[in-house]
C-alpha cells in the first residue's frame, strides 16, 4: 500500500511518499506566495523520485499550518499527532518530541505507539521558532546556515533579550556596536531561543527519550544550546525536518488499515 | 519574494527636536533642574527652572546609553545660554538610566511618568498609559503624581513603539502619519489575530494578498495593540482622569481606538507642534522635577 504525507509549513512544503510501511520518496520546497502550487510541485517531484503516479496512492493527508491549502489531501491531521506517530516510528524510544519550525515550536509528549498524550506550543511568539534565527542572522550579516557552526566557536555568550524577536534585534544590534565578536552573538541568540523552548518543554514535563525535529533539529547551535539548557540527551532523527510529513503518511496508513478493518 | 528594488525610505522614522520655552529666562540664583530620560528608542531631556519647564529635547536613542544621554543633554542646552555646570541637579530615568554620566540619581520610569503626567496635565490625573518604545505600562498614581500601583509589560514588542516602527516599514507609511491612515477606513475590521510582531507581520501580508488595502491592514493591527494597552489599564483599574504619555501618545489610532474599548476619552495632549509641552518628554520632564525635590532635599 501506498500512501503520503504533505506538511504545509509556513516556510517550506514538505511531501512524504510511503509504501508499505517505508520512505520511497521525500521532497521540499518553499512556501512562497501560493502555497498550494508549491505543493503541488513538491508532490510532482516526490511522484518522480518514487517513479509512481498518483493513482497508486491509496491515501493522502495533510497537516502543518497551512493544511487547509494542502492539494490532492483526503483529509488533515493535526501537527502534534504527526509528530507523536513519525518520532516514534523514527526513534522508537521517543515519549518527548519537540518540533522547531519557522514560526512554531511545540513540544508532544507520547506513549509507545506514538499516541500523543498531551502538548504545548509557543502561540503567540515568534522568539522561540526559526524565524528568531533568521532575523538575527541578518541583524549579524551572516547565512542562517552559518549561524549554527558560527555560535560553536564561542568561548563565552553575551547575554541578549531572549523574550521577543523585535528586541532581540535592537540588541544584537548593540552588541555589534559593542564589538561582541560574531560566534560570541551567535551563541547568544541561540541560547535565548534554548531559553525560550526549554521553558516551554518544561511546562509540559520532560519524559525520556527526547527526540528534536523540524528544519531547526538541523541546526548545531541550537541543538548545542538546547542541550545545555534542558541538560539532558537528545535524539535526532535524519531528515528532521520531513517529520510532519512522514507522520501524516503513517497516519493515512492506519486510516486505510482501519476503514478495512 | 525580495524587492527587486531595494526601498531604503526610513519609514520608522521620526522627528527628532528641541524645544526652548520663550520669554522665560533664567538667573545663577535659580534652582535648575535636568531629567534625562534615556529610552531604548528614544531619548529625552528636559530643564526645569524653579519647577517649571524651560527646554527639552527628544533624539534617537543610539547603540550607547551613555552617549545618547551626552546627546540629547547637548541638545536640550543648545539654545538655552546654559552649561552643564549650571545644572543643579539631574535626574536619569529610563531603560538606559543607569548609564546617564552627569545624573546625580536613577529613579524608575515609572515614577517619573506619573511625576511628568501630574506636570503636564495637573494633580487630577489617576491614570497614565505610556506606550514606549519596549515596553507598555499601565500606572495608577495619586493627586501629588506619587505611583499606587502599576503593571507593565516588557517581554513582548506588541503594540510598543518599536513595533509600530516595523509596522510602518513593512506597509511603507510614515510612522508619524500611521495614526492618520489608520483612521481613514470607512470601517473598523477585525482586530489581527496574532500579536506577535513577527507573526503580524507574516498575518499582514496574507492580508494584503487577500486584497485588503494597507488601510485596512493597519487599523486591523493598531485596533489588536489597542486592545492590549486596554486590558493593561483595566487591570492596573481605571480610574480618571485618564491620559496617555510616551511616543505613541502621538498616535491618534491608538489612543482613540483606546478611548474607544475603554469608554473613557483620555485628556487631550497639548499640541507639541506648537510649543505644548510634548507627553513623549514626561518622563523627562518628571525626572526634572524630582530631581528638584531632590536638591531641595539635599540642601537642607
Amino acid at each position: 500500500m501506498i500512501t503520503a504525507g504533505i506538511d504545509m509549513g509556513i516556510q517550506t512544503v514538505k511531501v512524504v511518499i510511503l509504501k508499505d510501511g517505508a520512505v520511497i520518496a521525500r521532497s521540499k520546497t518553499f512556501s512562497g506566495f501560493e502555497p498550494t502550487k508549491a505543493a503541488e510541485q513538491a508532490f510532482e517531484e516526490a511522484l518522480k523520485t518514487a517513479k509512481i503516479s498518483k493513482s497508486d496512492i491509496t491515501q493522502i493527508l495533510a497537516t502543518g499550518a497551512g493544511m487547509d491549502m494542502a492539494p490532492y489531501a483526503n483529509g488533515t491531521i493535526s501537527m502534534m499527532s504527526a509528530d507523536a506517530k513519525a518520532g516514534v516510528y523514527l526513534i522508537p524510544s521517543a515519549r518527548t518530541i519537540i518540533d522547531v519550525g519557522a514560526e512554531e515550536a511545540r513540544a508532544v509528549k507520547c506513549d509507545e505507539r506514538g499516541v500523543m498524550a498531551d502538548f504545548v506550543v509557543n502561540e503567540r511568539c515568534a522568539a522561540g521558532a526559526g524565524t528568531f534565527i533568521e532575523a538575527m542572522a541578518r541583524a549579524l550579516e551572516v547565512k542562517m546556515e552559518d549561524m549554527g557552526p558560527l555560535s560553536l566557536k564561542a568561548e563565552r555568550a553575551s547575554p541578549i533579550n531572549a523574550s521577543c524577536v523585535i528586541f532581540g534585534e535592537s540588541d544584537v544590534v548593540t552588541l555589534i556596536h559593542r564589538q561582541e565578536s560574531k560566534p560570541e552573538i551567535a551563541r547568544a541568540v541561540f541560547d535565548a531561543m534554548a531559553d525560550r523552548v526549554s521553558s516551554m518543554v518544561h511546562r509540559l514535563g520532560i519524559n525520556p527519550d527526547v527526540v528534536l525535529v523540524g528544519g531547526v533539529a538541523k541546526d548545531v547551535g541550537f541543538v548545542a544550546s538546547l542541550k545545555r539548557k534542558l541538560g539532558i540527551n537528545i535524539l535526532i532523527p535524519e531528515n528532521p525536518e520531513y517529520t510532519g510529513a512522514l507522520g501524516a503518511a503513517l497516519l493515512a496508513t492506519n486510516r486505510v488499515k482501519g476503514a478495512q478493518k | 519574494m525580495k524587492e527587486k528594488v531595494a526601498d531604503t525610505k526610513e519609514y520608522w522614522r521620526w522627528q527628532e527636536y528641541h524645544y526652548v520655552v520663550p520669554n522665560k529666562s533664567w538667573k545663577s540664583k535659580d534652582v535648575i533642574t535636568a531629567g534625562v530620560d534615556v529610552g531604548s528608542v528614544g531619548s529625552k531631556a528636559a530643564i526645569m527652572i524653579d519647577g517649571e519647564v524651560y527646554a527639552w529635547a527628544i533624539t534617537r536613542t543610539g547603540s550607547n546609553s551613555p552617549d545618547s544621554a551626552k546627546k540629547v543633554m547637548d541638545m536640550v542646552l543648545d539654545g538655552t545660554g546654559l552649561k552643564q555646570s549650571d545644572i543643579k541637579y539631574t535626574v536619569g530615568t529610563g531603560y538606559g538610566r543607569v548609564n546617564v554620566p552627569m545624573a546625580n540619581k536613577a529613579i524608575t520610569e515609572i515614577a517619573c511618568h506619573a511625576k511628568g503626567a501630574n506636570y503636564i496635565w495637573g494633580s487630577k490625573v489617576r491614570t497614565i498609559l505610556d506606550v514606549g518604545g519596549q515596553d507598555i505600562k499601565a500606572i495608577h498614581c495619586d493627586e501629588t503624581g506619587r505611583v499606587t500601583s502599576f503593571l507593565m509589560n516588557d517581554k513582548c514588542a506588541a503594540g510598543t513603539g518599536r513595533g509600530m516602527e516595523v509596522f510602518a516599514d513593512l506597509l511603507k507609511i510614515p510612522i508619524e502619519e500611521i495614526g492618520q491612515v489608520s483612521l481613514s477606513i470607512d470601517e473598523e475590521p477585525p482586530p489581527v489575530s496574532c500579536t506577535c510582531v513577527a507573526f503580524a507581520k507574516t498575518e499582514a501580508v496574507g492580508l494584503l494578498r487577500k486584497g485588503w488595502t494597507k488601510e485596512k491592514v493597519l487599523a486591523a493591527y493598531t485596533r489588536a495593540m489597542a486592545i492590549r494597552m486596554a486590558n493593561l489599564v483595566n487591570r492596573v483599574g481605571l480610574e480618571r482622569e485618564f491620559v496617555v504619555t510616551g511616543g505613541q501618545s502621538k498616535n491618534m489610532g491608538i489612543v482613540s481606538r483606546v478611548e474607544n474599548i475603554l469608554g473613557v476619552k483620555a485628556l487631550p495632549a497639548p499640541n507639541w507642534r506648537e510649543g505644548g509641552l510634548d507627553p513623549m518628554v514626561a518622563g523627562a520632564i518628571g525626572a526634572a522635577a524630582l530631581a528638584k525635590a531632590l536638591y531641595e532635599k539635599q540642601g537642607k
